[in-house]
């Protein structure tokens, strides 16, 4: 019995998966997500935003949530007339979230990337990021090549960081931990030799923790962060890039900006960080051609 | 105490909120542990089945569920369905699915272990007697692998609800979730809140676990006989 068991059971897990995957495939022209007509009707708009990312996304001791994307989520809602469900979304789990039309825009601190780009739709971008590695004081590592073969470092999956260490840096061991939470208290208790994540990240860390250095402010090309939503919603798209175009005419985040993150990254990195109404101050060739770049990259693979 | 952090408990209804998350949890893992026993004790006795089919069918289900981690499934159910069938499963929803999929295979094996633990002789007796096969099954066979059955079925009510942790990965605040938001919430004013907070959770885990396990450590003993 065993040999043609072990044969079946292979032959029909084998049957099973193609199938499913051969429905996936038909169900992906299916209209998933709702325009904006559908959600002002509905009356109430879903967010997904990170409930445990302060000072982006988090949630306050009276349970309601607070951040730099939240506080442009409530100007959302507040916009569109709709009452608004905020979802709690992990990093490994936005682009499934959009694909599905569970949420109908991910505000959790969602930096465009080519690859991102194919899954979703990204509006105008709100805000600034490269990447840092911060490390303890005692063994501050200000190159990746300071990182031995038996050191690990942490990352969070799903994030740029993991995704650009993967890419340009395989012989570095990752640990990786699904929730922020999980990250921090992990590199606090000494995991890993070094944390690599977004640099407002890594920066705020510093700020708030004696002993810990960010050895490696700016990794990688400058990125953006923008609101996401499915892909092909143009009319929930569009209406996002008006919104941000027209709140940055009464500079709305840099009021963000002074509202949520002063009190982390104080005065000095405001117009770093800041991207008003969708245009990014600094000249952005030299971002684009590392995006055209990395895409090419990407095709080629 | 206040640097343990546990000062943030007491802020706002952060103990509230905490023990709403654990309400979460315990509701998705009893209303899945039900669910799971009842229809675990149908699959117990199908797998003693003789027919071919249904015994390939049982192990490839058994095989499945082994193989992968309730992670995945989590992913499959509640995202995967919507993708391929475009349903809209409640979080919830997926959750107990997910964790009744567990469930039923893990029951049902140990129920099929302790239906064939049972001496042969119990069923030749009540032929003898002239009970039917429904009526040896009710009155002679069920009651006595119940008894063998508690105390390993208790063991996988607390397996579950410390796997009701992975819900949060499908958008459902549970309670150490609930932890997380808190001490991120707080990192600026209480960097220790960490150490704290995940201990008050571990006692929560443990309140609700431990006497689970004394109950079936109690009835262990009590039928040992």
């Amino acid at each position: 019995m065993k040999k043609q068991t072990k044969a079946a059971l292979f032959g029909l897990t084998l049957a099973l998966t193609s199938a499913l995957s051969m429905t996936a495939f038909a169900g992906d022209s299916d209209k998933v997500y709702r325009t904006v007509d559908e959600i002002k009707e509905s009356g109430t708009i879903n967010i997904g935003v990170f409930s445990d990312k302060s000072p982006f996304g988090y949630v306050d001791e009276n349970g309601d949530y607070q951040g730099y994307d939240v506080y442009l989520g409530n100007q959302i809602g507040k916009d569109l007339g709709v009452d608004i469900n905020y979802v709690s979304t992990e990093a490994a789990n936005r682009v499934e979230y959009l694909k599905t039309g569970k949420v109908d825009i991910i505000l959790a601190n969602f930096t465009v990337t080519p690859e991102r780009a194919e899954e979703v739709d990204f509006a105008l971008p709100y805000m600034n990021v490269a990447l840092g590695v911060v490390s303890p004081d005692d063994h501050v590592i200000t190159s990746l090549d300071q990182i031995g073969k038996d050191d690990q470092v942490i990352v969070i999956s799903g994030t740029t960081a993991e995704t650009y260490l993967v890419k340009n840096n395989p012989e570095i061991k990752l640990q990786k931990y699904d929730a922020y939470a999980e990250a921090k208290t992990a590199f606090e208790n000494g995991s890993g030799v070094a944390w690599a994540n977004d640099n407002t990240e890594v920066i705020a860390f510093a700020n708030e923790n004696p002993g810990y250095t960010v050895g490696i402010p700016s990794l990688g090309s400058n990125d953006t962060i923008a609101p996401a939503v499915s892909k092909g919603n143009d009319s929930l798209l569009n209406w996002l890039n008006d919104e941000i175009v027209s709140l940055g005419k009464d500079n709305f985040f840099h009021k963000d900006y002074e509202e949520t993150l002063l009190d982390t990254y104080g005065k000095d990195y405001e117009d770093t960080l800041v991207i008003e109404g969708g245009q990014p101050a600094e000249a952005s060739t030299e971002a684009e051609a590392a995006a055209a770049e990395t895409e090419a990259a990407t095709e080629a693979e | 105490m206040q640097s343990l952090g546990l000062d943030v408990l007491f802020k706002g209804t952060n103990f509230l909120r905490l023990l709403e998350g654990l309400w979460v949890s315990v509701r998705i893992s009893l209303i899945s542990v039900v669910i799971s026993i009842l229809l675990g004790l149908v699959a117990g006795v199908l797998m003693t089945s003789k027919n071919i089919v249904l015994k390939a069918a049982f192990r490839v289900y058994l095989e499945i569920v082994r193989i992968m981690p309730q992670m995945v499934l989590l992913f499959i159910v509640y995202f995967g369905t919507t993708r391929v069938f475009g349903w809209n499963l409640d979080a919830e929803a997926s959750a107990v699915i997910v964790f009744v999929f567990w469930g039923v295979a893990e029951m049902g094996d140990l129920v099929r272990g302790a239906l064939i633990s049972i001496p042969k002789i119990q069923y030749e007796s009540a032929e003898a007697l002239g009970l039917t096969k429904q009526q040896t099954y009710l009155y002679v066979i069920l009651p006595q692998t119940v008894r063998r059955l508690i105390p390993l079925s208790i063991n996988l009510v607390t397996r579950m609800i410390k796997t009701t942790s992975l819900v949060l990965m499908i958008g459902i605040v549970e309670v150490l979730k609930v932890g997380q938001q808190i001490i991120e919430a707080n990192r600026r004013t209480s960097p220790n809140a960490a150490f704290g907070v995940f201990a008050v959770v571990f006692l929560l885990y443990f309140l609700i676990c431990w006497p689970v396990s004394r109950l079936a450590g109690y009835l262990e003993k009590r039928w040992a006989a």
